[in-house]
């Protein structure tokens, strides 16, 4: 394996490393935020239990996330220094508003709401952890934002001088359709994700006999986040997959492994065979859903693989413009089916707690410590789906993935940040996912007054809170 | 894409080449006195209590202190892509201990104090040493060395697929890990050290009261002594072999000097605020005093007569900065006035008889006014 195989494999493994906590972080912050909202609303003890056990497994969350992301950011530099160069005009002004904007807003009010519990009036500490949350979903906007670019190139022109691609309208590559759609995309996932959690995490407690009174109303708040935003996954889904047509469809053709230009076009929703599709033994299609899916109307053409290969040949010259068949194909029905089965689950809940149940189906119990992992897969699949799928490119039409790695650095160096990265992280999983499983089996505090809190601002009152 | 003397500067990429310097100081300022304590951890916490409440210090505001350098990072790529790219794939693997040391510290803040037990706290302790130590002392060095300034070597530029192509080329780091390991950056790095212990140690006796205080200031002097001889080293040689003869520089370096002493008398004097102040100053004024002879480069040729990576040949377009200052502008007083205000929030002292029984303060268990 040489220099760009192990850059792509590293970016591969830290990136889909650091997007396990991203979603958590993004849903359930506001949903963290949401419980200590009704808290302070009704002075009912059960949302501070709420607010009390999901903030520690937030945290504990959030804080692999904070560090994961610190390697993002200098990544590109390291390890694609020719892409750094060709975007950083571009590229680099989302990410340094992202630092200032969002970075300083999560972090600072985050120590604010940990700490802040006996020194900050009632709503004033709820407000912190609002500006928190608004800061994780304004972060992934940026980032998001800069990722839309590289997915679709806009506001800029090629300097031949600089041999650079050089920004002249900010606003455009900030609003530009590709990022508002997968923003909402992505947030909306965040929610199914955190919604899942709860609801998967409650139903468990429920079962087991713990904080009964907040478990209750728990689960019932994670099926209904997790519904509602099923339901805008699949419409910010829809409207993604009808500019992904217009803008990167070959990507569309690798998702639905279509060789051959039709219309109307069939939704494939699985094959047995071969693994890229190309010679399938048993397929399962939705006549016409493909076309439907590609323009709202059922009988419209899309663009074949091999039409398109031979079309981008015409357009950038020889070369190879098809992405991996089988990650692209099978990423994108993992990404679908993954969170479909978790907006299922959040009926299913719902029906089993109904009028204050508790489930004792062996089965429901089984679901619901499976089900929050399913739709953070979901994720990760839609995401490598995304990624892989734009190959070769690293900018869509302007750069591709293996002229934009660092020609200074060696195999050797990138062997052993792969190495380090993969042995920490690997290690910090294996401490983090402890961590959670021993909080989430210790359970909520019990017996909590209304409001425990003496707030003052007298400098020598013992903490009530210490690292 | 490299440019030998003179270089022409203009006045937005002066600002932002002063804006990056405005970031670094207070990067250096903030999560230097963070290192500082996360050394002096094992030294001056002799009990669980003890360690609990310097880690406390730290708690609301490591992470805040943190973003500056994401910042830093973020403007430096937006702001000068050239030297982004050519710094951060050229000192590859000095980054990669510090972002491994950046991930242990993080993690080991808000994870040792969710498990009571004393195994798992000692483990994280280590963390929180080994990981404020690598930064304290790397960022010494691959400073010293930006100052100092490489080698380079040239890589062909690829054009835009279906465009007609120009050769063109960009430069990158052309030494080696090992030398970056020269005299001149390992006193730099030892100095930046040196510098953080002491405005730990400095930020400790402001934050607390007791056994730690009491420590803490028999500290200062002995480490504010060492730090002041190898600053004094440090910046010296700077100043005369690297300086590019600017005289001006030779301001900040007296300053700096002067401020440190200050600042080790007001801690004697037990006046902890204005000692910070100043050992707060002199960070700053070493910052300034490094970019002031870098400029007009940002990576100079180690061999001056040859051309370097300079302000224009480094940085982003016009149209870029200007969008950029306007965000700056507007975002940083807003983030300094929220920033300042968590630090006024928890301006209390801790002691360690303030800190909560360890199943109590914890998030799962609310203290009711133990």
């Amino acid at each position: 394996m040489g220099n760009l195989d192990l850059a792509r494999w590293q970016f591969g493994i830290t990136t889909v490393y650091h997007f396990l906590f991203v979603p958590i972080t993004i849903g359930l912050s506001f949903l963290v935020a949401g419980m200590q909202t009704a808290w302070v609303r009704t002075n009912n003890p059960k949302w501070l239990q709420a607010t009390k056990f999901f903030g520690k497994l937030f945290l504990i969350n959030f804080a692999m996330g904070v560090v994961t992301g610190i390697v993002q950011e200098f990544q590109f530099g390291m390890n694609w220094s020719d892409y750094s160069r060709f975007v950083g005009d571009i590229f680099g002004a989302p990410l340094a508003v992202e630092a200032l904007l969002t970075f300083f807003l999560e972090s600072t009010f985050l120590g604010l709401w940990i700490f802040g519990w006996d020194r900050l009036p009632k709503k004033l500490h709820l407000a912190t952890i609002w500006a928190a949350a608004i800061g994780t979903a304004l972060s992934a906007y940026m980032i998001l934002a800069a990722n839309a670019f590289m997915q679709h190139p806009v506001g800029y022109v090629y300097n031949p001088e600089t041999k650079r691609a050089e920004l002249v309208d900010f606003f455009g590559v900030l609003f530009q359709n590709t990022a508002v759609i997968a923003w909402v995309h992505t947030v909306s996932s965040a929610f199914l994700v955190a919604g899942t959690l709860v609801c998967g995490i409650s139903a468990w407690l429920l079962m087991k006999g713990k904080a009964r009174e907040m478990a209750t109303s728990t689960v019932t708040m994670g099926a209904i986040v997790a519904i509602v935003a099923g339901v805008f996954v699949g419409i910010s889904g829809d409207a993604d997959a009808k500019i992904m047509v217009v803008q990167q469809p070959m990507k569309m053709a690798a998702a639905e492994a279509l060789y051959e230009t039709a219309g109307p076009a069939p939704f494939s929703l699985f094959t047995i065979g071969t693994l890229d599709g190309s010679q399938p033994l048993v397929s399962v299609d939705v006549p016409g859903a493909l076309s439907f899916l590609a323009c709202g109307d059922f009988t419209c053409d899309v663009q074949g693989i091999n039409n398109l290969q031979a079309q981008y040949e015409q357009t950038y010259g020889p070369g190879w413009y098809t992405p991996n068949i089988p990650i692209t194909y099978w990423g994108f029905r993992l990404m679908i089916g993954l969170g479909m089965i978790a907006v299922l689950f959040g009926m299913w809940a719902l029906w089993a707690t109904r009028r204050e149940r508790v489930p004792s189906s062996k089965w429901f119990l089984r679901a619901a410590i499976l089900m929050p992992f399913l739709p953070l897969l979901g994720m990760s699949a839609g995401w490598i789906f995304t990624e892989m799928g734009r190959q070769p490119w690293i900018v869509f039409g302007l750069m591709e993935t293996a002229d934009g790695v660092s020609p200074g650095v060696g195999v050797a160096e990138v062997i052993i940040s792969l190495v380090v990265f993969a042995l920490l992280y690997g290690a910090l999983a294996v401490v983090e996912f402890g961590l959670l499983l021993r909080t989430i089996k210790q359970g909520p505090p019990e017996n909590l007054p209304a409001d425990p809190y003496e707030r003052s601002d007298d400098q020598d009152q013992p903490l009530t809170f210490a690292y | 894409m490299l440019s030998l003397p003179p270089v022409e500067v203009s006045n937005l990429q002066l600002l932002w080449f002063c804006l990056i310097a405005v970031l670094w100081i207070g990067y250096f300022v903030l999560e230097g006195f963070d290192y500082g304590v996360g050394i002096l951890l094992p030294v001056i916490g002799k009990t669980e209590a003890e360690r609990r409440a310097m880690v406390t210090t730290l708690g609301p505001v490591w992470d805040g202190n943190e973003v500056w350098l994401l910042t830093a990072g973020g403007a430096t790529f937006a702001a000068f892509p050239q030297w982004y790219a050519t710094l951060f794939s050229g000192f590859y693997l000095p980054l990669l201990l510090i972002l491994v040391a950046l991930i242990l510290r993080g993690v080991a803040f808000e994870y040792r104090s969710k498990h009571s037990s004393a195994k798992w706290r000692r483990n994280w302790d280590i963390a929180i040493v080994v990981g404020s130590f690598l930064p304290a002392l790397l960022w010494g060095v691959a400073f010293a060395n930006i100052v100092r300034g490489v080698t380079f070597a040239m890589t062909p530029i690829a054009g835009v697929p279906g465009q007609p192509s120009i050769p063109g080329e960009s430069p990158i780091y052309g030494g080696t890990f090992f030398d970056l390991l020269n005299p001149y950056a390992l006193v730099g790095g030892v100095t930046t050290l040196l510098l953080f212990v002491t405005h730990g140690a400095i930020f400790l006796s402001l934050k607390t009261n007791g056994t730690i205080r009491e420590r803490a200031h028999a500290l200062v002097p002995k480490v504010g002594v060492a730090a002041a001889v190898f600053a004094v080293v440090f910046l010296l040689w700077s100043q005369l072999a690297y300086s590019g003869g600017k005289m001006w520089t030779w301001v900040p370096v007296l300053l700096a000097a002067v401020c440190w002493l200050v600042g080790l008398g007001m801690d004697r004097l037990k006046r902890d605020g204005w000692a910070f102040v100043f050992s707060a100053v002199t960070l700053g004024l070493a910052v300034i005093a490094l970019f002031g002879m870098l400029f007009p480069f940002v990576m100079p040729n180690i061999d001056r007569a040859m051309p370097g990576l300079a302000i224009p040949g480094a940085s982003s377009t016009p149209y870029t900065l200007t969008v950029m200052t306007w965000v700056a502008l507007i975002m940083t007083p807003i983030v300094l006035c929220y920033q300042s205000w968590t630090y006024w929030v928890f301006r209390k002292r801790l002691s360690a008889d303030m800190i909560p029984d360890p199943e109590v303060g914890s998030l799962d268990h609310v203290g009711v006014g133990s």
